[in-house]
Parts: structure tokens; C-alpha cells; sequence
């Protein structure tokens, strides 16, 4: 499907983020391979985040080491990233899919096609010329998913894209998401609702006080969790 | 009492009546300070960018420099234009002083350092909002410049507009630069300062009820601006 040669996997080994002495990350390790979905699961201030902008490349590591299969100039093409409040340009929902395609340098008689593609897949086709900002909270999540649709990532970052959206609107974005899955991206996606990550993971890191306390495949972690942490967070218990 | 209202009677009459000694120095005001402001802004909004966006040594000072210009009197601005064009002046030879030139010239340095100043505060606070969005899709500080410029388009009008504002405004650096040279270099400013030590109410006060109507106008249409900027989210 993919004609150039593969970023992943991506290993992790032995990072730690530090901030005026306090260390918000230390000894993370772990190994992103094939296009399953891996969800980072843990409560808020866990270092999800961080760890997400780590490996996306908007934060660098204060010790250990962050390392694609390809240089990072070349990876940093194949990713995309949504955030968890998506930032809107002034200006058209279309025009906000091309930017993206303009600054990754995609010709501009090519854009059209692939912005209508991505709106299309974001179920986004009949708002195209709506101002962005004007479009409602879910609405405009779906549309940073549209612009990374088009910009066709072998991986994408999302970090908490449901956090402030109702159960209608999640529902939509968590089948952009399987969309993403269906055409073969690896999903890399923080969250702290343990539904969603019951619904979406393949793979899961489960992060606890800046540490990586427990990873593995989702059926087994979440029937048999091994850390204390964990277990109690899967029950539903209060952990912080 | 009765000859003041007598005065304002004759100025609104001139003005309605579109006389053509003060429509010939409004045109010249206009042209003089839209040249101007078009240059600074041209010049101005990409400079304040740059120094919003990009880390270099000495950013803080250039910051802290922009916002001290601001507030550059117009005489000493007139004082400096009229030294370099002056005749003994590095650029004497082009023979500008006392030309619409000049003045655009000295209107440009003064109103200048207002757009980059006020572009450069709107271009952070945009930035501080969309840098990681930004970044993760591959724009750096360069590509972000004309793009935030076009984002805070709205918002940058409104200071585009204070430097017109300024500039239509001040007397100091257009007398020195220009002269006040009837039908040559006099705009509404210098012709208002001139005709009222004159004594000559009449045009005085017709040009300054077009100032006036013109800062109206201006600080109208900024606010209309602040509310399309909104409207378009």
C-alpha cells in the first residue's frame, strides 16, 4: 500500500523528561511496531501527554533516546497529530485541509481532490466552505481529523480528542479514528476514560506518575492487569 | 461668541460646499498618510512577526525598542528625515526635502514602529495558541509569519488603522520635512496651525471638522473590524 519504506517501529528507550529538577517522565521504554492501536491509559498528569509530544517530536527528551526506523526529518513527514483542542485556522474548513497540504509542499492543483476526500471521510463534505471557528466543538475535532486524513500519516498522535466532547460527537470521532485503522495508520492516542480505551486498543501503556507502569495487549491487560496500579484503576477506583 | 458661530457656519460651508482650497490640501493629507501607512504596514507587520517568531540574540531588546518608538515625537522625527535630506544630507542630492516625498518619508518612521510594535503582540498571542499545531504539521517560524498575519488580519487592522490615525494626526515632522508650501506641502495639520496664527478661523476650522470626521471614521471602522473578527471567529 505504501510505496516509501516504513518509519516504524519507533523505540523509546529509557527517556525521562525533566523540568527545573522535577522529573515529569523518567525511564520510559517501550516499542511502537505494526498499524495496531496503542492507547495510553492512565490518570490525569500521568505524563500521557507528554509522552505523546515526545515521540511526535514537539518536545525533546532530557535523557535516553527517541528513534525512528527512518532520520526523524524524514518520519516527522509520515506523522499527524489532534490535539485535544484542536487549533483552527480563520478561515474556511476546506482552506484548513489545504494549509496543511500546502506546508507539507503538495502541489496546489492536487489539493482539491484530497480536501474533499478528507472532509468526505470526516463526514465533514457539506460544511467545506463553513468558517472553521464557526463549526461546533465535535465538529471541528472531526475536522483536525480531516486535515491529518489528508495529509496521509503512517502514524497518528491523537491526545485525548474526546476529553470535552459528549457521547454523540465521540462516537463520530471514534469512527474517524477506525477509519484511520481501516486504510492501515498505526494510532498512537491518549485517554483517561477506560470505555473508549476498552473500545479502541489493540495495545496498551498504562502511565502512572511519569512512569510506564505496565504495557501490553489489550485483552490481556485489561483481564488480567499485573500492577496494583493498574488493577485498581480498572476497577474504577480513584488513582492519583 | 457670535463670531465663533459665524466661523463654524462658514468652515461647515466650505466643507459641504467642497471648497476647493481645502479639498486640495485633504487630498494631500490623505495621499501623504495612506502612502505612509501603507509602507509601514507593509514593512512594519512582517518585521513585528519576525520578532515575535524567532529566537535571536537581543529579541527582548528589539521588543522593548519597538515599544520605546512608539512614542517618537514627530518634531525629532522631522529633525532626523530633514537632516538626511537636507542638502548637506546624505541624500540631499535627490532633492526630496520639502516635497509630499519627504513627508511620506518622515510619516513612514514615525508610524512605522506602531504597526510592528502592535503586530508584534498580536503575532505572540496568536503564536502562543498555535505553535504546536504548527509545528506538528511542519510549519516553522517562517512559513508561520504570513499565516498568522493573515489569522490576526482583523485584529492587525485595528493597529494599522491607530498608525493612520497617528499619522493624519500629527503636525511636527510634515511641517519640518514639507514646509507647509501652499498647493506643494500643506496638509490639513500644518494648514490648520498656519491659518489660526494667521487668523483666519474660517479654513482652520473646516479643516478641522474633516480631521475630526476622519479620526471619527477611522476609530468607526476599527470597531466595525473587532466585530467582523468575531463574526468570522
Amino acid at each position: 500500500m505504501r510505496a516509501t519504506p516504513s518509519v516504524l517501529p519507533l523505540h523509546v528507550r529509557g527517556v525521562s523528561y525533566v523540568v527545573d529538577g522535577k522529573a515529569l517522565l523518567s525511564d520510559i521504554d517501550f516499542t511502537l511496531t505494526d498499524g495496531s492501536r496503542t492507547i495510553m491509559l492512565g490518570p490525569n498528569g500521568a505524563g500521557k501527554s507528554l509522552t505523546l509530544r515526545l515521540c511526535h517530536g514537539l518536545l525533546q527528551p532530557s535523557t535516553g533516546e527517541i528513534s525512528w526506523a527512518v532520520p526523524h526529518r524524514v518520519a516527522a513527514r509520515a506523522q499527524a497529530m489532534v490535539f485535544q483542542r484542536p487549533v483552527m485556522l480563520r478561515r474556511s474548513a476546506a482552506a484548513n485541509v489545504a494549509y496543511a497540504l500546502a506546508v507539507r509542499g503538495v502541489p496546489r492543483r492536487r489539493r482539491g481532490p484530497r480536501v474533499a476526500e478528507a472532509l468526505a471521510a470526516a463526514g465533514l463534505a457539506d460544511r467545506a466552505a463553513t468558517p472553521a471557528r464557526v463549526l461546533s466543538a465535535g465538529q471541528q475535532q472531526r475536522l483536525a481529523l480531516a486535515r491529518a486524513w489528508a495529509l496521509e500519516p503512517e502514524v497518528l498522535f491523537l491526545d485525548e480528542p474526546t476529553a470535552n466532547l459528549d457521547p454523540a460527537a465521540t462516537h463520530a470521532i471514534e469512527r474517524v479514528i477506525n477509519a484511520f485503522r481501516g486504510r492501515g495508520t498505526k494510532i498512537v492516542m491518549t485517554t483517561h476514560d477506560l470505555g473508549q480505551a476498552r473500545r479502541l486498543a489493540d495495545h496498551v501503556l498504562f502511565l502512572h506518575r511519569g512512569r510506564l507502569v505496565e504495557q501490553g495487549p489489550a485483552e490481556a491487560f485489561f483481564s488480567r492487569p499485573a500492577s496494583r496500579e493498574a488493577r485498581s484503576f480498572i476497577k474504577g477506583e480513584l488513582l492519583w | 461668541m457670535g463670531e465663533l458661530t459665524d466661523a463654524f457656519a462658514a468652515a461647515a460651508g466650505m466643507v459641504v460646499g467642497l471648497d476647493p482650497d481645502l479639498v486640495e490640501i485633504v487630498l494631500l493629507s490623505l495621499r501623504v498618510s495612506l502612502v505612509a501607512v501603507g509602507l509601514a504596514a507593509v514593512i512594519g507587520l512582517p518585521l513585528g512577526a519576525a520578532v515575535a517568531l524567532f529566537r535571536f540574540p537581543g529579541r527582548g531588546a528589539a521588543a522593548v525598542l519597538l515599544n520605546a518608538l512608539m512614542g517618537l515625537p514627530p518634531v525629532v522625527v522631522g529633525l532626523i528625515v530633514y537632516l538626511l535630506l537636507s542638502r548637506a544630507g546624505p541624500f540631499g542630492v535627490l532633492g526630496l526635502l520639502f516635497t509630499p516625498t519627504a513627508m511620506i518619508i518622515a510619516q513612514t518612521m514615525l508610524v512605522l514602529p506602531i504597526i510592528a510594535a502592535l503586530g508584534r503582540q498580536v503575532v505572540e498571542d496568536l503564536w502562543r495558541d498555535y505553535a504546536e499545531q504548527l509545528r506538528s504539521l511542519g510549519a516553522g517560524p517562517a512559513r508561520a509569519i504570513p499565516t498568522l498575519l493573515w489569522d490576526g488580519r482583523f485584529t492587525l487592522l485595528t493597529a494599522v488603522l491607530a498608525g493612520f490615525g497617528r499619522a493624519s494626526a500629527e503636525v511636527g515632522a510634515v511641517m519640518i520635512v514639507g514646509g507647509n508650501i501652499d498647493h506643494a506641502t500643506r496638509v490639513m495639520t500644518t494648514a490648520i496651525a498656519l491659518e489660526t496664527s494667521k487668523g483666519d478661523l474660517v479654513l482652520a476650522l473646516g479643516l478641522g471638522l474633516v480631521l475630526i470626521g476622519l479620526s471619527l471614521g477611522v476609530n468607526g471602522l476599527a470597531y466595525g473590524m473587532r466585530g467582523l473578527g468575531r463574526f468570522a471567529g
